[in-house]
């Protein structure tokens, strides 16, 4: 029994703390989200050299060959520096390959998004909250071997600068007779609208596609047996942004502590009074249940996948309205500042909005815990 | 990170599990008789001060067997380790750190043989969150000291032979915390004063207790004079991974859904208002939180280091638990919540429960000033 990280995995953490307070502190974050493409293409190309875009790929193909454990301190990492990236919808394409992919999908797609070379993303929702499988309508006319898909994909995160979309569809009518397939961007009928976020330093828009074909080596397991698969898939999205989360909100509560340190009022620094201090306490009270969770169900992805589910739903559901509610805190306990475009505490409250519905928000978690929990 | 258990752990735990199907008292038929025996037998398996070291007649049982024997006791609903819960809790951890071996001999065995029952005399009438605050004076006179004032809160006043009992004894110290001194007293001293407090349920537990010119022998005083915040400080931070705490609370959801499965909410069965759903899993979900918290901090105890603030985590948890599973509860039972039942009982206990052992701004106030470094108020 031992529910804490090694020592390797906390090296990662603080070597990745190290990068980013030095690459990509606020103000070059800032920089960044105000640009079109939204990412520093070189630092990319740096994490790419340094293994970290492709932590949970197998060495063979070129990643590092770790697991959703080592994972998690990499991007509580860049949850805490608000790193815009498109890393997540690229570990989580890895992800997709990995879990239903052939042995030559996996050495055709793999590398080149271990090392950053291509970007790839999920392409699964039609409408909002569409988790389920009876929710994915998107329907793959039989074109030969392969099928056609003419439809939208929305809520497609970095649809816009994606190399590789992972498309959820249907080939039958029972609600489970799903498939999975990797479309490229640039393929005839495949294209991307670029929709404006609330939080600029996360991206998404559109996937439109227009008779785009998917050829027979590009369809991830048999058509009509990847809802499992697809089930996972979410849970494992739900983990990855539950991870950045977590960062963003130990970022937004160590902002927040620093500033009722300093800011004197009545005589005194803010941090003094109860009404600032205790709930500051309960932020933290929430970010010690959030880890709890998540490194649970970060665990259970390999070492217990029966239990992968409920620990991402229960890690997600709490995730989703704490955050929310640190968000809040941070902003209120800043007083008029807080209001203010100069001050970073308000990257974390639009982060925190950003994050909620992300693979479901508190409410669709907590349903589902209810079910799966019998009731 | 894992959560296997090694095999030597395991076979620990099927004993524990053997032992329960043996010797486990049905829930009915728990009399004083019953319990004593439990307790005999629990001793001669030394579980009881099961993680005390051998030498002071524990068990010299590790954290994680400790937390394994604690997980499954609590999962039987077995009767508590031992009926001296303070003095268990408290004392024995003082004596063990603190105690001189004179000390040691004379309360361990009773305290480990449920021979003794122990209360413990901190809060006062005007020092009660603020305890460090506490007037009760002790004046050294020749060999022993003389001690004036009042406890208040003091569980099982009325029935304890011994008093833990905190006062101050140099008044001008420069550190409030400096001036206090533990003192073992037996509670049939002259001059001990015991008076009832009825909890809002009606059941006496609680006391306040007067000390008028009591004497007690200077070989009584636990620790240096000056030493007494730190005595009961150390004693504290001993054992808490909160795991026996979990699952009562997961018994308590058990108990909720059961609820929920036979009630109607609007002419419907209360399990299809999502409302109802969602607060269960919300519920379900904090509990989930508050055993794997208690899982983490075991861990950074494993490997050496103190987590004694963040017990504050857990504490906080189980308020927000409490006080809402029994506001759902009477919600689902509707007007049938006006008659005395399990629940109504205990919407009007938790209230006690959620306060004791610090408040829960206490608590906040502990996590914002120890691990958030905010200044103190």
């Amino acid at each position: 029994m031992n529910f804490g990280f090694s020592e390797e995995q906390e090296l990662l953490r603080s070597e990745v703390r190290k990068f980013l307070d030095e690459q990509s502190p606020m103000d070059e974050v800032r920089r960044v989200m105000a640009t079109a493409e939204g990412y520093s293409t070189e630092l990319w190309k740096q994490l790419g050299e340094l293994g970290w875009l492709g932590l949970i790929t197998p060495e063979a193909y070129g990643g590092a060959g770790l697991g959703f454990v080592d994972l998690m301190p990499l991007l509580e990492e860049t949850g805490r520096s608000l790193f815009p990236s498109p890393l997540i919808s690229t570990t989580l394409a890895q992800a997709a390959v990995l879990e239903a992919g052939t042995e030559a999908q996996r050495a055709r797609w793999l590398p080149g998004l271990a090392d950053g070379s291509r970007i790839g993303t999920l392409a699964i929702l039609e409408e909002s909250g569409g988790l389920e499988p009876r929710s994915i309508r998107l329907r793959g006319e039989r074109d030969g071997a392969g099928f056609a898909l003419r439809g939208d994909k929305r809520f497609v995160a970095d649809a816009g600068r994606a190399d590789l979309f992972v498309v959820a569809f249907r080939v039958g009518d029972a609600d489970e007779d799903l498939a999975l397939a990797v479309l490229d961007g640039d393929a005839p009928g495949v294209s991307a609208q670029h929709l404006r976020t609330l939080d600029a330093t996360k991206r998404a828009g559109n996937l439109v596609l227009e008779d785009a074909r998917v050829s027979s080596d590009a369809l991830l397991g048999a058509p009509g047996s990847a809802a499992p698969a697809l089930g996972r898939l979410l849970d494992l999205g739900a983990i990855a942004v539950t991870a950045e989360m977590i960062g963003a909100a130990d970022g937004a509560l160590a902002l927040t502590v620093q500033y009722a340190k300093d800011r004197i009022q009545f005589g005194s620094p803010i941090g003094r009074y109860q009404g600032v201090k205790h709930p500051l306490a309960e932020a933290y009270v929430d970010i010690e249940s959030m880890k709890s969770l998540l490194y649970y169900a970060a665990w259970a992805v390999h070492a217990s996948p029966e239990e992968l589910a409920l620990a991402a739903s229960k890690a997600k559901g709490f995730a989703s309205e704490a955050f929310s509610r640190i968000g809040i805190t941070g902003i209120q306990l800043h007083g008029a500042v807080g209001y203010t475009e100069e001050y970073d505490i308000q990257l974390y409250l639009r982060r925190s909005k950003w994050a909620r519905p992300m693979f479901g928000d508190g409410d669709y978690h907590y349903d589902r815990i209810a079910t799966l929990g019998g009731i | 990170m894992d959560f296997e258990f090694t095999p030597e752990q395991e076979t620990f735990r099927a004993e524990v599990r053997a032992f329960l199907d043996e010797n486990l008292p049905p829930p009915g038929e728990r009399g004083p008789e019953v319990i004593a025996e439990w307790n005999r037998k629990l001793g001669e398996k030394r579980w009881i001060g099961f993680s005390w070291p051998k030498e002071a007649g524990g068990g010299g049982g590790s954290l994680i067997e400790q937390f394994i024997l604690k997980e499954e006791m609590s999962k039987a609903k077995a009767p508590p380790l031992g009926s001296d819960f303070m003095g268990l809790a408290w004392v024995g951890p003082a004596l063990i750190r603190h105690g001189t071996e004179e000390q040691k001999r004379r309360f361990l065995p009773d305290l480990l043989n449920s021979r003794t029952l122990w209360c413990t005399g901190y809060s006062e009438p005007d020092f009660g969150s603020d305890l460090a605050g506490l007037q009760t004076r002790g004046v050294l006179d020749g060999d022993e000291y003389v001690v004036n004032g009042q406890k208040i809160w003091t569980t099982s006043a009325h029935i304890a032979e011994w008093i833990f009992l905190l006062v101050r004894t140099t008044p001008e110290s420069e550190s409030r915390y400096g001036g206090i001194t533990c003192l073992l007293v037996p509670m049939n001293t002259p001059g001990i004063e015991v008076q009832p407090i009825r909890s809002l349920v009606g059941i006496h537990s609680f006391n306040q207790v007067f000390f008028n010119d009591v004497r007690v022998p200077v070989e009584n005083r636990l620790g240096a004079e000056g030493e007494g915040w730190r005595v009961v400080m150390g004693a504290l931070a001993n054992e808490r991974s909160g795991i026996s705490e979990s699952t009562e609370m997961e018994r308590y959801v058990e108990d909720l859904k059961d609820l929920a499965r036979t009630s109607r909410k609007n002419g419907r069965p209360a399990l299809e208002d999502p409302s109802v759903r969602r607060q269960l899993a919300r519920f379900e979900t904090k509990i989930s939180a508050m055993r794997l918290n208690g899982l983490r901090y075991l861990t950074k105890q494993l490997r050496g280091e103190h987590p004694s603030s963040e017990t504050s985590v857990n504490k906080l948890l189980r308020g927000q638990l409490e006080i809402p599973m029994s506001e759902l509860a009477l919600g689902l039972q509707g007007d049938e919540s006006q008659y005395a039942g399990p629940w109504e009982f205990r919407s009007l206990t938790f209230h006690g429960t959620v306060i004791g052992g610090g408040t829960p701004n206490i608590q906040r106030n502990i996590i914002s000033e120890r691990i958030l470094r905010l200044p103190k108020d």
